[in-house]
């Protein structure tokens, strides 16, 4: 058994080495355009768009096999910064495409959490934290917001909550429309 | 006569300071509360250093520096902490912040005050104590004096001292240093002393001739012979730190780039007498003068200690009726209060009472007529009408790319804009929005890494159960055939092995519960 | 609320408001040299531009009054009023204010969007499309054979008729741009052509005193600061610089620069019509490129061209570059001048 052990972690520390130095390769020899699209979409790696996240999805695009509206999360400014970037026409999201929602976190109701790990296996980021049978939280600031550990949640605990502002996120607002003109040039714009 | 430059536009709007001049600065006293936020400096919140119930004294520690961008916060009066909790704060947004609540005692009893002598001081240790005594800049950025003092690439020539003040209404600098004028003299000295510079420029506007005649007095009095009284014209924004350095000077200071860099380093008048408060008497920056101005019966001058609220205040000038909304700075670019119950902080120069019959509603906006008015007044030397366009559709590259990061958001091009186009809000907007991107762009950055890091890993996981089913076969395999041995051999004896290796067997294929760690 | 909390006054209303006043003494006197009839065709374009004004801010449902008390649709039917022939059908000056407002303003979104000055829009429109009736011009006052009364006048604007036994061309004449143009076709020298009693002094009889009373005006703008020195200074160096180089190769073929100044529309076009912001280069260099392309281009379109005059088509061909203009003269900012 302990050679067994021996050989498990020997193998799978070389096994990482050399993904990890194949992803690094690979990175420096990506392909630019699917970079610079990746660079675009928000990384939620939702899957909103039916590829299994941002960069197979980003790799559709520069393949020209997909289309350019398809990621709820990005938003039309994600679609018009893809529509720049390629030299695209700006399409609208489609009638079969989701809404795009306020970005939210996933939060967990610890206490009818019963520690069964699914979520955590389905979080693209590995923000969830927790062991076998116990409370499992989530680590709010690298939650995307992608709603994948929703499904699987045995005992839906988990629900999603809009992000706040606070003081240091608040944004100015666009100037407001009561006057004449400042909604008149919105409408004429789009 | 010093050889003035110019720099480009600006505007002459109504000063409105001979109201709140007339009397002496007042003492505001104790209010019945006062509520300090710990973020009132650029960069890091303060992070709290007293507890809920804790006693303090007068100057004692409310907030350390948090990292190297950031100030300290301290106790206004001796009293009790009744709160350290997210409070409503004197900012555009009306969104609540970290303060510490503290109820006087009315003692007002000081911590041990330690004077410094500047002179065997080193300047690292001068700014330590500047940061720690929150000493930031009171001309309205609150930017942390002590970072501004640390030498650039170049040995710092000029110090420009600023007391042009050239907004409307405000007067607080004009009263400091018509009453103060020696101990702000003694700061820009330690000032001056710390950045090594071979003189200090001190620019007042010329429409304050008691103030420039009480600093010349204190000039002419103390033994310093590097400090210059230069009266400026008057003129909106030249009371803004890269506009006054122009003026005394001739150098610009880009956007983005430390003036120490170019051998200049500018400080407000009321930020000297805080350093010189701070190093002569080991007083910490808790008050400051506020102007109160506006729809009051008595506009005029208080210092008034941080976490004053702001009604209380203004109780003191005689509130009058018609007041719909309170300002904080000045007409051209102070921020409107979410409420009168906010309290003052450092960066609070001036309390505007505000009525429509002071500050009419704008008549309503009209498309831009490319007049180029905006142009003629810009300090910044930018294309307004431009930004305004960018912004406006959202084309915040552009906006970028045409310098919208130059706007110094002195509300020139507005003021004087025929259609009444609030541009500088288009400028603010096109900001925060492009600052939200960035944050994005650097969250989305962290998680693209992360399941990057996730996808190896499940990879890593694969090949383990790979590799582990693998050895599970062998083990089984070698199970049997020891198994066919011993049977073959008729023996009994070997059982022992036989049950180490189910157990190995077992072992292997226990199903994975490994949790990734964090 | 946010800041600024002040304005300083003004307003695009009093802005156009005295544009159209610096307009007025031009009037007057081009009112006591020819006649009344500019009175008339001023007054058709306003109530048409009104008009029009309102139905396309209707139309494109945004608020009608405080556009339409902006003075700008006003100021456009006066400029386009001026720059067509005063005795001629009422609808010609109808038509060419509409087509001004409604498609060179509103269809290109309103006020401040337009590319295209509008009343040089509608002129170009005008002229292509009806080209004779923008040529017959009133004789200045005791040039003609016969002078029209303004009963006449009105007879004629609104029904066409004119007294017995009186002929168009016994009231009208060719403008002195044009006449000129004429004379050296047919092979006269300039010498003798400057002799004949429609020429005077600077530049045409009477339409030189309304180029004068233009300058008048166009100093009140200068003194007002409503419009800045570059444009209209630029534009009447260069129209001077051009129209002086031809001159001086060959002066019996090329009228003397002053001619050219004072002739035609090219008081109204430094001071009023280059000059509208809208549709002019922002920057300073930019204002500077403009003008002088306009001058350049007015002479040239004047001289050796198949039109009388050139300013409405030197001021729009300069309008398509304006953006281009603009582009390549943005200038450095405060901070970014020197060093790098
Ligand atoms: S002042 Fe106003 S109308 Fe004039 S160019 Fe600037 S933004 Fe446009
Ligand atoms: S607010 Fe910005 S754009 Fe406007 S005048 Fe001031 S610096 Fe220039």
């Amino acid at each position: 058994m302990l050679i067994a052990l021996l050989v498990m972690s020997v193998l799978a520390l070389i096994l990482g080495a050399v993904l990890g130095f194949s992803a690094l390769k690979f990175h420096v020899e990506g392909n630019p355009l699917v970079d610079k699209i990746d660079a675009i979409l928000p990384q939620t790696q939702c899957g909103q768009c039916s590829f299994p996240g941002c960069k197979p999805y980003a790799t559709a695009i520069a393949a020209g096999e997909a289309d350019i509206n398809r990621c709820p999360p990005g938003g039309e400014e994600g679609i018009r910064k893809l529509a720049e970037l390629l030299n695209l026409e700006f399409k609208p999201f489609g009638e079969d495409t989701a809404a795009t929602k306020p970005k939210s976190v996933a939060v967990i109701d610890e206490y009818t959490c019963i520690g069964c790990t699914l979520c955590i296996q389905a979080c693209p980021v590995d923000a969830i934290s927790g062991a076998a049978k116990q409370m499992h939280t989530i680590i709010e600031s690298e939650c995307t917001g992608c709603e994948l550990c929703i499904a699987p949640c045995p005992v839906d605990c988990i629900i999603m909550v809009p992000i706040q502002e606070n003081i240091t996120t608040w944004k100015f607002r666009y100037p407001s429309a009561s006057n004449p003109s400042a909604a008149n040039n919105m409408a004429k714009l789009s | 006569m010093r050889k003035l430059y110019h720099f480009n536009g600006g505007v002459h709007p109504p000063t409105h300071k001979e109201q709140s001049t007339q009397s002496p600065i007042v003492q505001a006293g104790l209010p019945s509360r006062l509520v300090v936020p710990l973020h009132q400096h650029a960069g890091n919140c303060a992070k709290p250093a007293v507890k809920v119930g804790d006693r303090v004294l007068k100057g004692q520690l409310f907030g350390m520096p948090e990292g190297s961008v950031s100030s300290a916060v301290h106790s206004p009066t001796s009293g009790t902490v009744t709160a350290i909790d997210m409070q409503v704060v004197a900012h555009p947004s009306g969104l609540p912040d970290l303060c510490i609540t503290l109820t006087p005692d009315g003692l007002d009893e000081w911590i041990p005050r330690v004077k410094t002598d500047y002179l065997t001081t080193t300047p690292e240790e001068l700014r330590k104590l500047l940061k720690l005594a929150g000493v930031v800049g009171l001309g309205g950025a609150v930017f942390p004096s002590d970072l501004k003092l640390r030498p650039g690439k170049k040995k710092v020539k000029t110090l420009v001292l600023n007391g042009a003040e050239c907004e409307p209404f405000i007067t607080c600098d004009d009263m400091l240093m018509r009453e103060r004028a020696d101990e702000i003299v003694q700061g820009a000295e330690m000032l001056r002393h710390m950045l090594d510079a071979d003189e200090v420029l001190i620019g007042i506007e010329d429409n304050k001739p008691e103030a420039i005649a009480a600093m010349q007095l204190a000039v002419s009095a103390s033994s310093y012979r590097k400090l210059e009284v230069v009266a400026v014209p008057t003129i909106y924004p030249g009371g803004g730190a890269k506009q006054l350095i122009r003026v005394l000077t001739g150098i610009e200071v880009a956007a983005g780039m430390r003036s120490t860099d170019l051998g200049v380093q500018c400080f407000n008048v009321a930020t000297a007498y805080s350093a010189h408060r701070a190093i002569a008497h080991g007083e910490p920056l808790i008050s400051r003068i506020i102007t109160v101005a506006g729809n009051v019966q008595h506009a005029q001058n208080f210092e008034a200690l941080i976490g004053t609220p702001v009604h209380e205040l203004v109780a003191l000038a005689g509130t009058k009726t018609g007041t719909t909304a309170y300002i904080m700075g000045g007409p051209m670019m102070g921020v409107q209060l979410p409420s009168d119950k906010v309290t003052v902080t450092k960066a609070t120069n001036c309390i505007i009472a505000s009525s429509p019959a002071l500050f009419p509603p704008p008549p309503p906006e009209l498309p831009c007529i490319r007049c180029t008015r905006c142009v003629e007044v810009c300090p910044a030397e930018l294309q307004p009408q431009d930004l305004y366009w960018f912004s406006k559709s959202r084309n915040f590259g552009k906006a970028q790319e045409f310098n919208l990061f130059d706007c110094i958001e002195c509300g020139a091009c507005s003021y004087v804009c025929p259609s009444n186009i609030p541009l500088v809000q288009y400028y603010r907007f096109a900001k925060s929005e492009i600052w939200a991107n960035e944050r994005e762009k650097d969250s989305a950055d962290i998680a693209r890494e992360r399941h990057e890091f996730h996808l190896l890993r499940i990879e890593r996981e694969k090949q383990e159960k790979a590799e582990k089913l693998a050895l599970k076969e062998k083990a089984a395999r070698a199970a049997k055939e020891a198994a066919t041995k011993s049977q073959a051999e008729g023996s009994n004896s070997d059982t022992t092995t036989i049950e180490a290796l189910r157990a190995q067997v077992r072992e292997i294929a226990r199903p994975e519960t490994e949790v990734p760690k964090e | 609320m946010f800041s600024p909390f002040i304005t300083h006054a003004g307003s695009v209303r009093e802005i156009m408001f005295k544009v159209l006043l610096a307009l007025t003494p031009g009037i007057a006197i081009y009112a006591w040299y020819f006649g009344p009839a500019i009175l008339i065709s001023i007054t058709l374009a306003s109530l048409t531009a009104l008009a029009t004004e309102a139905v396309m801010l209707k139309l494109r449902q945004r608020p009608v009054l405080p556009f339409l008390r902006d003075n700008s649709a006003l100021l456009t039917a006066w400029l386009l009023a001026l720059s067509i022939p005063p005795l001629a059908p009422w609808w010609l000056v109808v038509v060419g204010t509409m087509f001004a407002i409604s498609i060179s303003k509103h269809l290109y979104g309103g006020l401040g969007s337009n590319p295209f000055n509008p009343a040089m829009v509608g002129y170009a429109v005008l002229i292509i499309s009806f080209p004779s009736h923008m040529t017959s011009w009133i004789a200045p006052q005791g040039m003609g054979q016969l002078e029209l009364g303004f009963i006449d006048q009105l007879q004629y604007i609104f029904a066409g008729l004119l007294p017995n036994g009186v002929s168009l061309d016994a009231v009208s004449m060719a403008t002195p741009l044009d006449n000129l143009k004429t004379h050296l076709h047919s092979g006269h020298a300039m010498a003798e052509i400057v002799k004949e009693p429609i020429y005077s002094y600077l530049g045409g009889r009477g339409s030189e005193m309304v180029a004068l009373a233009y300058v008048a005006g166009g100093a009140y703008l200068l003194a007002n600061r409503i419009i800045t020195w570059h444009l209209p200074v630029t534009f009447l160096l260069a129209l001077f610089a051009t129209a002086g180089l031809f001159h001086l190769a060959d002066a019996s073929h090329y009228a003397p620069p002053l001619f050219h100044l004072f002739s035609g529309a090219a008081m109204l076009g430094a001071f009023f019509i280059l000059t509208d912001p809208v549709t002019s280069p922002t920057t300073i260099r930019g204002k500077f490129i403009f003008a002088a392309g306009a001058g350049f281009l007015t002479y040239v379109i004047r001289v050796f061209g198949g039109f009388p005059d050139g300013i409405a088509f030197a001021t729009l061909l300069m309008n398509i570059c304006v953006p281009l203009i603009d582009a390549y003269t943005q200038p450095k900012v405060f901070g970014k001048k020197g060093n790098k």
